[in-house]
């Protein structure tokens, strides 16, 4: 089930692309530069916009380091967690947000937006965004009740594996 | 937790390297960062003081190739070493697949290892994990110092449930493919049971 400890978070194309339509969206009513989603664990699940020269598997990770660190600075002065972080540079800036508890949005944008538009248009996202997440569960959690999960792992054998380390 | 991706067809896994203090856990990524394909890697970041003590955490994704028509990506951390970064280590084990145990061969350092590992169990079950039930390997590195406690010590003391273990200089790279391989293949071997 999603978010669980014992089996692994599972994405499919017809979530996936849910998922971008709505970051698509979102990247072009914000007028932001680049837009991505992480899973809490740090592994990159979509990403959108002016992507080619960002290096957005350790924008993942640190984004994930981030709010995990943040999340503990929340315990330490009684919050559950603080669901949106802002960072500001001189010329992009970085609004970080929690969406359904599980993932997490990142929104870069420069002059040409505004932080209040984006906090608006974030508010939006996150709503459809937690809509596709709670179907992708439930989903997940049918697939894996029926035995229709056609996990890649299933018939994997021995041999598999040590080619890997080849 | 693991990450399928059947759009893109990956499987991301998270595998966290633990151990006292310049134990030499970052070593073990460096080492296996210089010796990997470029295409194979991604960049490495390290987020250290000054001194080059690990702070928060590093971070290495590898790619190691295909199976069954699924990139298989794993993704390295270390945990700052030193005891008082507790806080950091905790949220570090968040969402792992699997733990490698660096072990500091030297004499001196036996209690620290011992204390390490006793942390490590305490964290993990924080989390709501065992690591009796985690792929999990455990490394005795520093092989090449002097004044070293034997591997049967080691073994007695820090691996009694006879998990897969190994003699490792990451220095000079001994070991370090050996003990990545043999916690991704416990993994994967993992994903398998509960497919």
């Amino acid at each position: 089930m999603f978010g669980s400890h014992s089996s692994p978070f599972v994405m499919y194309e017809e979530e996936l692309q849910q998922i971008t339509g709505v970051l698509n969206k979102l990247l072009r009513e914000s007028n932001s530069k680049v837009i991505f989603l992480v899973d809490k664990n740090g592994q990159l699940i979509a990403s959108t916009g002016e992507t080619e020269h960002l290096d957005t598997t350790s924008l993942a990770s640190l984004t994930a380091g981030n709010i995990a660190a943040t999340g503990g600075l929340a315990k330490l002065i009684g919050e559950k967690e603080f669901s949106i972080l802002f960072h500001e540079g001189e010329k992009d800036n970085i609004h970080i947000s929690i969406v359904a508890q599980r993932v997490i949005l990142v929104v870069i944008f420069d002059q040409r937006s505004s932080l209040g538009l984006v906090r608006l248009r974030v508010k939006k996202a996150s709503d459809e965004l937690a809509r596709i997440f709670k179907a992708l569960g439930e989903k997940a959690e049918r697939l894996e009740k029926s035995g229709q999960s056609q996990s890649p792992f299933a018939e994997i054998t021995d041999d598999d594996i040590d080619n890997l380390f080849k | 937790m693991s990450f399928i991706n059947y759009a893109s067809r990956e499987i991301n896994c998270k595998i966290v390297y633990y151990g006292p203090g310049l134990c030499g856990k970052t070593t073990n990524l460096q080492y296996i960062y210089q010796k990997t394909d470029p295409s194979a890697k991604g960049k490495m970041i390290s987020l250290a003081t000054e001194t080059e003590r690990t702070l928060f955490f590093d971070f290495l994704p590898l790619a190691l190739g295909e199976i069954r028509g699924f990139k298989t990506r794993f993704h390295l951390y270390t945990v700052p070493g030193q005891v008082f970064y507790d806080a950091s280590r905790k949220l570090i084990l968040k969402g792992v697949d699997g733990v490698v145990f660096v072990a500091d061969s030297q004499e001196e350092r036996l209690d620290a290892n011992i204390e390490s590992l006793e942390n490590l169990k305490d964290n993990l079950e924080e989390q709501g994990y065992q690591l009796e039930k985690l792929p999990f390997v455990v490394q005795y590195n520093k092989r090449d110092l002097p004044n070293l406690t034997s591997v049967e010590e080691l073994r007695e003391l820090l691996n009694p449930d006879a998990v897969p273990d190994f003699e490792a200089c990451a220095t000079t790279g001994e070991g370090v493919f050996e003990t990545v391989k043999a916690v991704a293949k416990q993994i994967l071997l993992e994903l398998k049971k509960g497919a």
